[in-house]
């Protein structure tokens, strides 16, 4: 591995390091309290990796809900990520052996990076995106299992910190907007997610939300790739 | 402590997890040329699916009632102003969290 990549990618994912760690603590913090040890954290970060569905199996495992009642939980919060796959399938296939590591730990915010990031020449596009996912993944496991062993002990009061996906999603955003080429498909992502919000509410907008600018970005697909030829992609 | 169940749920959480991160991959990812419309989805989802993230992330803000959503309003503008200012992810992203971190704590309680 070159040393060149390791930097790119530590850069990169720099932004969410903080959030990772302290959401990972938080969440081994969590599951401390319901009598689970450290290594029962470290295994979730490890196997599972996706935030919101372990704080969702902390209450689950308390309630001693049934396995389909988990299936069924499990697929209503992780059912966006079908979506993430779409944007990214030329560029994983070309991976090689990474292939599988790489749909593994496809979360929101790897996701969001991946896809946002322009790779200089000099950088083995390969080997950073792996390396993006992958540190993305040991902060995370680190969070779960620092807080596994602290538990009541940790001294922070992170409440807020999650506020940091926010804060990346938008700069994301920004960034994204200077191509005129994403203007449209941002404007078609935040009317389905306003139209739904109104109308189903906070808990269950996401998937019609999706559904929609899938179908929209199909409707407007001559605007959206006019402006893209003018931009020479 | 029932270990057992606790694997079980577990092993189902992390199985079901992965399914739907490899869903594409496994209907469209297996023929050898990636189509154009799959291709053209994939460049132009993710600056979509990135607007959709923000409203994901503020959609517990209550406008109408107190505090209607100040804090997070206050912490995007202040992200979105330093961000085309200065132009550094970490700086903006780390500004905009400990802002939001110390209005919810001093401002909004």
């Amino acid at each position: 591995m070159r040393k060149k990549e390791v930097r790119f990618a530590l850069e990169k994912t720099s932004p969410i390091a903080f959030g990772f760690v302290f959401l990972g603590i938080a969440f081994g913090v969590l599951m401390n309290e319901a009598g689970y040890n450290f290594l029962w954290s470290l295994l979730a970060g490890v196997f599972i990796y996706a935030g919101s569905m372990q704080f969702v199996m902390v209450s689950l495992l308390a309630a001693g809900a049934p396995i389909y009642t988990v299936a069924i939980m499990t697929l209503l919060v992780n059912s966006r990520h079908i979506f993430y796959g779409l944007g990214l399938i030329d560029q994983f296939k070309k991976m090689g052996k990474k292939y599988p590591y790489m749909i593994f730990s496809l979360t929101d915010e790897t996701f969001s990076i991946l896809t946002a990031t322009e790779y200089p020449q000099e950088i083995d596009k390969n080997k950073a995106s792996f390396l993006i996912s992958l540190i993305c993944q040991i902060y995370w496991v680190v969070g779960c299992t620092v807080g596994g062993l602290l538990g009541p002990l940790f001294p922070f009061d992170a409440k807020g910190i999650d506020f940091s996906m926010t804060a990346l999603f938008v700069v994301l955003l920004i960034n994204g907007l200077k191509k005129k080429s994403a203007h449209i498909p941002a404007l078609i992502g935040a009317f389905s997610s306003l139209i739904f919000l109104i109308i189903l509410g906070p808990d269950r907008f996401l998937l019609p939300t999706l559904t929609l600018t899938v179908v929209l970005l199909e409707v407007f697909k001559k605007p959206i790739t006019s402006r893209e030829e003018e931009a020479g992609i | 402590m029932n270990h057992t169940y606790t694997v079980a749920v577990m092993v189902v959480i992390a199985l079901i997890t992965l399914a739907t991160r490899a869903f594409p991959f496994i209907v469209l990812g297996s023929k050898r040329e990636v189509s154009e419309r799959v291709l053209y989805i994939g460049r132009v989802l993710p600056p979509a699916v990135i607007a959709v993230l923000v409203v994901y992330c503020l959609r517990n803000i209550t406008p109408l009632t107190a505090p209607h959503g100040l804090p997070e309003l206050i912490s995007v503008g202040l992200i979105v102003a330093l961000h085309l200012w200065k132009k550094n992810t970490i700086l903006s992203v780390l500004s905009g969290t400990v802002c939001y971190m110390i209005l919810i704590r001093t401002l909004f309680v």
